[in-house]
């Protein structure tokens, strides 16, 4: 699905990948984890070309993406902070956005999953940072692309819309798709995730399921092997 | 390009901002005409007032618009879009929504005084024509600055730079070079010093249409010389094809290769 070869980018002086190679299979969740500053945002915005590698190759799918920009028909993506157009209202930007990807009609669905319809006709910039994030949740799985990235997506949702959120995340899996997923919130990436991949100092520490992991570093819980992989490596 | 184009306009169109800027110049068409009276006259005095304020204009505009709509930028960055695109796109919605608010500003008032039936009409369509050149140079110029600068404060710190330099500085320093060199001739050297400046260029182009040239002595009679004809005419307007392709250029290239 993505393959990762000799990715390399600085910002100034700060070496943010240096040397990453990952290779993500079909179908499952990845978790992609590593302390602040590892180069999550980093890697994901590589793959989807926002950010410009120094060095390396990134396969989506086959292709190439530096060729074209086609291949992001086949990606949706939930940034981090979702920052919108603040004087347009949610049903414009709905519209907007279906205008410039493709036709479709799972927005009503969504929508009425996260209880959206007495915002539909308010401003972005007047919604609260959960709302904003319920809209940016409905933008990114209106589209059925095969492979979906999710950046802190947790960020400010209230429990209700979580449980929607994770059970929407497991229908998708259910169909066969690929999901990359960053969070802080480690309950979270044990319960959703297949495989987690552990950045540590631009590179890839760690990739393996979470039980591999515990082995590995000698843990009883998840966290604590986390938290152990943090605090032999000082960082 | 054209659907950012669509929408980078319209959002602009639904902004406080285009609508103050079409009513001052609707306010400006309407107190210069009343002030004159006359036609032709309210086009020098509106030749003055453009040269000056339609670069500042979109040079404020372009860095504000661009940085304001980061997010926007962002959120289209992951859709299936060319990064020229999204750049060109935007900047032509912003450039665009400013010279319509100047065209209609400035137009509705003159027509309704009688523009058609007036001999002003060609002096009034060239200052018309050059506001818009000066406007899609200053757009793209203050884009270019946006995508280099991240902080916003330097951003338009560098922005305001350019247009006192070009509008003001420039002038100041190729009067002192013509001060200096004065035994020499001059006059190849200051066609070029004009060309080189869009707003000097179009401050020329306009005042020998307007045919006042005769104030400006031996250099206006060489500069009525090239300008007057229909080759320095063409050629002007050559010069301010350049400096809105070079812009743009940039603007496409330097695009390409930033992290967002």
């Amino acid at each position: 699905m993505v393959s990762i070869e000799g990715l390399y980018k600085k910002f100034g002086k700060n070496h943010v990948l240096s040397g990453l190679d990952l290779n993500i299979n079909n179908g499952g969740i990845f978790a992609v984890l590593g302390p602040n500053g590892s180069g999550k945002t980093t890697l994901i915005k590589s793959i989807l070309g926002m950010v410009i590698p120094d060095k390396g190759v990134i396969h989506v799918l086959g292709e190439n993406i530096k060729k074209n920009p086609e291949y992001r028909h086949k990606i949706d993506y939930l940034p981090q902070i979702a920052n919108f157009p603040s004087n347009l209202k949610v049903k414009e930007l709905i519209k907007m956005i279906k205008d410039l990807r493709q036709y479709t009609n799972e927005e009503d669905r969504l929508i009425e999953l996260f209880k959206l319809t007495p915002f539909l006709d308010k401003k972005l910039g007047n919604l609260s940072g959960g709302t904003k994030q319920k809209v940016n949740i409905v933008l990114t799985f209106m589209f059925n692309s095969p492979l979906i990235i999710l950046d802190e997506p947790t960020t400010g949702l209230d429990p209700i819309s979580l449980i929607r959120l994770k059970d929407l995340i497991q229908t998708e899996k259910a169909k066969g798709k690929t999901i990359l997923i960053t969070s802080h919130i480690m309950s979270f990436v044990e319960e959703v995730s297949d495989e987690i991949v552990f950045l540590l100092e631009g590179k890839i520490y760690f990739k393996g399921s979470i039980s591999e992991l515990k082995t590995k570093t000698n843990q009883p819980d998840f966290e604590h092997a986390i938290a152990s992989i943090l605090t032999d490596n000082h960082a | 390009m054209l659907k950012i184009l669509k929408y980078s306009f319209f959002d602009l169109m639904r902004s406080r901002w285009s609508y103050v800027y079409f009513a001052f110049y609707l306010l400006l068409g309407i107190v210069l005409l009343f002030l004159n009276n006359d036609l032709s006259k309210a086009v020098i005095t509106l030749m003055n007032v453009i040269i000056v304020l339609v670069p500042l204009i979109g040079t404020i505009f372009g860095v504000m618009y661009y940085y304001n709509s980061k997010e926007f930028t962002e959120l289209l960055l992951a859709q299936p879009l060319k990064r020229s695109s999204i750049f060109l796109g935007q900047y032509l919605g912003v450039a665009l929504s400013l010279s319509i608010s100047l065209i209609l500003g400035l137009g509705i008032p003159f027509v309704f005084y009688g523009l058609f039936e007036s001999s002003a009409i060609w002096d009034f369509s060239l200052l018309l024509i050059t506001g818009t050149f000066l406007t899609l140079i200053f757009t793209a110029l203050a884009f270019n600055i946006a995508l280099s600068n991240e902080n916003k404060i330097k951003g338009f710190g560098y922005a305001i730079l350019l247009w006192l330099f070009l509008a003001i500085i420039y002038d100041g320093l190729f009067l002192m070079t013509l001060i200096m060199f004065e035994e020499y001739p001059l006059d190849k050297l200051s066609l070029v010093g004009t060309m080189l400046n869009p707003i000097d260029l179009s401050r020329t182009l306009i005042l020998l249409k307007l045919d006042i040239s005769a104030l400006l002595g031996y250099t206006g009679a060489v500069f009525k010389q090239f300008f007057g004809t229909n080759f320095g005419l063409v050629i002007s307007f050559v010069m301010l094809t350049i400096w809105v392709i070079l812009p743009v250029l940039r603007i496409v290239f330097k695009s390409k290769k930033k992290d967002f």
